[in-house]
């Protein structure tokens, strides 16, 4: 055992279908996992929505809260409830010294400024002075930093105390991958001791839906699962809201403070295939065996979002190592985007703890799994760009 | 035979190539040409109309092609200017780079003019959901890539050759230095010999100017812009934002060594620490911004009394120059009234994302040159700050060792010690 090992000690979740890790586990590893869906709000569009939630229980005060707007506060509730997992947040050293790479997209904009200036807009020339009176005088003076993608790592900081570091990375579910596989990889040589890493995404605001819609991603007409979404009207993606924050540690670190870790963080592999030309499929089968999966035999936690292409990549290379079962979350959450990767390896993290696969969470497309979860690999493939995956092994 | 580890027993990182833009000009000779004879780049606002604005003035970059298609479209640009200038120098290929990218960009948001043609293009619904309904039919990806956060350094990559994941990020006023310090870490892991850092931001629009006039952030004084930009200054009232690019060609040195790379400078350095004050104002003692400085020079092995300049964060702001001082004070002690500190900034603006890497760039250039560019619009001192800013006139001086500050809005705070030579 090497005490550089990359180990997971703390793990915060967030979707619709509920807060924390034992919630998650319950729903997950009931009989026929479900989702939660609203279908009305966006329509045509599905989205998996945020659960009720209590944000004082990890911000404390008021005035924080105002300071975010939802997608900030989601994210550090979600980093709150890791440090509490791990045993972190009461400590203000550990805190003090814990660095942090938060994966980051923002862009919560005034809906109801913004409805306003496009709809005087058809009747007006001067479109540049229609900007200038509106958002002078029509903006919230605080709504800049409350959606700006920094200041999730900055409401963390303020909130938990966090404040060895603070990177944010941006660029979807690549940022998500990054994000982990440069804490790991701090951690594996020295450079950092321990990190919380994780996203957030907050699907409920048209913008967010406008990301993936400017170039068709998104799935319409009657929901189905991840799976099972090819030739469907839309782009094949069912967006959710939610967040993934993990606390990483080296071995060593994690044992001098007497923590028992969730499971061990193995290979991460990044790519960039360049998809107007490579074939995503292959470069899927390269970061697979890159991870260290190639032998199958083993749960596959995949991150699939539905996008058509992509979906059916990832689908046809995990088919084309044997034994290696896919579960995409995403059938039961939505696409948490930059959270994505995160939520993987957390899902991926606690089937290796309770030594327990989860079930199919799509009975059509996905087949019961009786091996061990002694490794147990999460995948993401962006829906546009970047891919990446993670081997996660069980600590004993 | 050189040593080719540094104290800690890390690869040493040097610089083999150095990018640059901002509102001066294009390329290093032209910017340092400029910011050595006290020139301003700071002007009239024109991409925009300005009615209804308290602030009028900036430091955009208006002479590339892109400089009225956008910020995503700008920040490319410049982005890609810089990368092609430092890969060329540093002897490579500028379509074939061989290393990992990192690249501090501001957030992208799609931009009003995009908006409004969608919206003009559409007739049925309102608001929001004529954009997505109109987005639905949408036949290219033009529009949808403005809205991507990584497709910026998705296209660069392709276009110069990087290899791998490349990373994008954001931490505030202090990213660039965060982008070097990512190539510097990567390279330390011999993860790769070398690494491409860059620091873009092109993203002066009304709307961006609109939120930081809300946070009272943004000098007023619109009748001479030249002279508005007065780091550490009595009458300062805010920075002059600004757009610009710094990209470095980071390499380890037995890499630059083994190819008779020219080594342009040292990464020696780098640390950071996190505000957990206040979103926009830094604790009062300065903590962080110390412990941040202090982090650096430990990280370099060095001791405070081996650095014979800094390149100050020096926004212009009240607060931060009075902060500023403190921590340099703090950590300096007595001897920083002796330490030449400039702010590139009295020139050039606040390049926000691009600050950092634009100012390692200027950091690493004094050294080369022998040559400190002084601090502007330096007229009436503020009595309270009691340092040698290079008032108003460039100075020669043989400055072997600097350190680059950057503090951001967020409380991300970074810093970085660049050395001249290896040793």
């Amino acid at each position: 055992m090497n005490p550089q090992d990359v180990v997971i000690t703390g793990i915060g979740l967030v979707s619709c279908l509920g807060e924390g890790i034992d919630a998650h586990w319950e729903k997950l590893t009931a009989g026929r996992p479900a989702p939660v869906l609203d279908e009305n709000r966006f329509a045509p569009y599905t989205v998996h929505p945020l659960p009720e939630i209590d944000w004082g229980l990890q911000i404390a005060k008021r005035g924080d809260q105002r300071q975010m707007e939802t997608w900030q506060r989601l994210g550090t509730y979600a980093a709150g409830l890791a440090l509490d997992d791990a045993a972190i947040k009461p400590d203000l050293d550990l805190c003090a010294t814990m660095d942090m790479v938060v994966a980051a997209g923002g862009g919560e904009r005034d809906e109801t400024v913004d409805a306003a200036i496009l709809a005087q807009s058809l009747t007006r020339d001067d479109l540049g002075v229609l900007l200038n009176e509106q958002l002078t005088t029509e903006l919230r003076p605080t709504l800049f930093l409350a959606q700006l993608s920094n200041l999730l790592a900055g409401n963390i900081s303020i909130v938990h105390k966090v404040t060895g570091s603070s990177r944010t990375f941006m660029g979807e579910e690549g940022a998500g991958v990054a994000a982990i596989e440069t804490a790991a990889a701090r951690i594996r040589c020295g450079q950092s001791t321990h990190v919380l890493v994780g996203g957030a995404f907050q699907t409920e605001h048209h913008d967010m839906l406008l990301g993936y819609e400017l170039a068709g991603y998104l799935h319409r007409g009657p929901w189905k699962p991840v799976w099972q979404r090819q030739g469907s009207e839309g782009g094949g993606v069912v967006t959710g809201s939610g967040a993934a924050f993990l606390v990483l540690e080296s071995r060593q670190h994690a044992e001098q403070r007497g923590r028992t870790a969730y499971a061990r963080l193995g290979t991460v592999a990044s790519g960039r295939s360049r998809r107007n030309r490579d074939d995503l499929g292959a470069e899927i089968s390269k970061l697979l065996a890159k991870a260290g999966a190639e032998n199958g035999g083993m749960l596959a936690i995949s991150g699939a979002s539905g996008a058509h292409k992509a979906t059916a990549a990832e689908r046809a290379a995990l088919e084309g190592v044997s034994g290696l079962e896919p579960r995409a979350f995403g059938s039961l959450t939505g696409h948490l985007k930059e959270a994505q990767f995160p939520f993987a390896v957390a899902l991926a993290a606690l089937a290796a703890f309770k030594k327990q696969a989860y079930p199919a969470f799509d009975q059509q497309a996905e087949q019961a799994f009786a091996g061990s979860t002694d490794a147990v690999l999460a995948t993401t493939v962006g829906y546009h760009q970047f891919e990446g995956m993670a081997l996660v092994h069980a600590t004993d | 035979m050189a040593r080719m580890t540094d104290h800690l027993g890390r690869p040493i990182v040097v610089v083999t190539g150095i990018g640059v833009v901002t509102s001066l000009g294009v390329g290093k000779t032209d910017n340092w040409a400029a910011l050595t004879a006290g020139k301003s780049g700071i002007h009239p606002i024109t991409r925009f109309p300005t009615d209804h604005l308290n602030t009028r003035i900036s430091g955009t970059v208006d002479f590339l092609a892109s400089s009225d298609r956008g910020a995503s479209a700008l920040t490319y640009e410049l982005a890609e200017t810089t990368a092609h200038e430092a890969i060329a120098e540093a002897g490579l290929d500028v379509a074939n780079f061989g290393g990992p990218l990192f690249l501090a960009s501001p957030p992208v948001e799609l931009d009003w003019s995009e908006r409004f043609s969608l919206y003009a293009s559409g007739s049925e619904d309102i608001g929001p959901e004529r954009l997505l309904a109109i987005a639905r039919g949408l036949n290219s990806l033009d529009v949808f890539q403005t809205s991507q956060f990584g497709s910026i350094a998705d296209r660069l990559s392709d276009s110069l050759g990087a290899t791998g994941l490349p990373i994008t990020l954001s931490t505030a006023c202090a990213s660039g230095a965060t982008a070097i310090q990512l190539g510097v870490e990567a390279i330390r892991r011999g993860e790769c010999d070398r690494a491409l850092s860059i620091g873009a931001d092109g993203s002066v629009t009304a709307e961006a100017l609109i939120r930081f006039s809300l946070l009272s952030a943004l000098s007023t004084q619109n009748d001479m812009p030249e002279r508005a930009s007065k780091p550490f200054s009595k009458d300062r009232d805010g920075f002059v934002i600004a757009e610009g690019a710094g990209a470095l060609v980071l390499e380890s040195l037995e890499s630059a060594v083994g190819r008779g790379a020219n080594v342009l400078g040292v990464l020696r350095g780098c640390g950071e620490k996190a505000d957990d004050f206040h979103r926009t104002r830094s604790k009062p003692d300065g903590s962080p911004a110390i412990a941040t400085v202090r982090a650096a020079l430990q990280d370099a092995g060095m001791s405070e009394g081996e650095i014979e300049y800094v390149n100050a964060h020096g926004t212009s702001t009240p607060e931060n120059d009075k902060m500023e001082h403190l921590s340099l004070s703090t950590v300096f002690g007595e001897r920083i009234r002796d330490i030449p500190v400039s702010s590139n900034k009295s020139m050039i603006g606040h390049t926000l994302s691009a600050a950092g890497a634009v100012e390692a760039a200027f950091s690493l250039m004094t050294m080369r040159e022998g040559v400190v560019p002084p601090t502007i619009n330096y007229d009436n001192p503020d009595p309270a700050i009691d340092l040698d800013v290079v008032p108003n006139v460039k100075r020669s001086a043989d400055i072997s060792s600097v350190i680059s500050n950057s503090f951001g809005f967020g409380g991300q705070n970074a810093c970085l010690v660049l050395t001249r030579e290896p040793v």
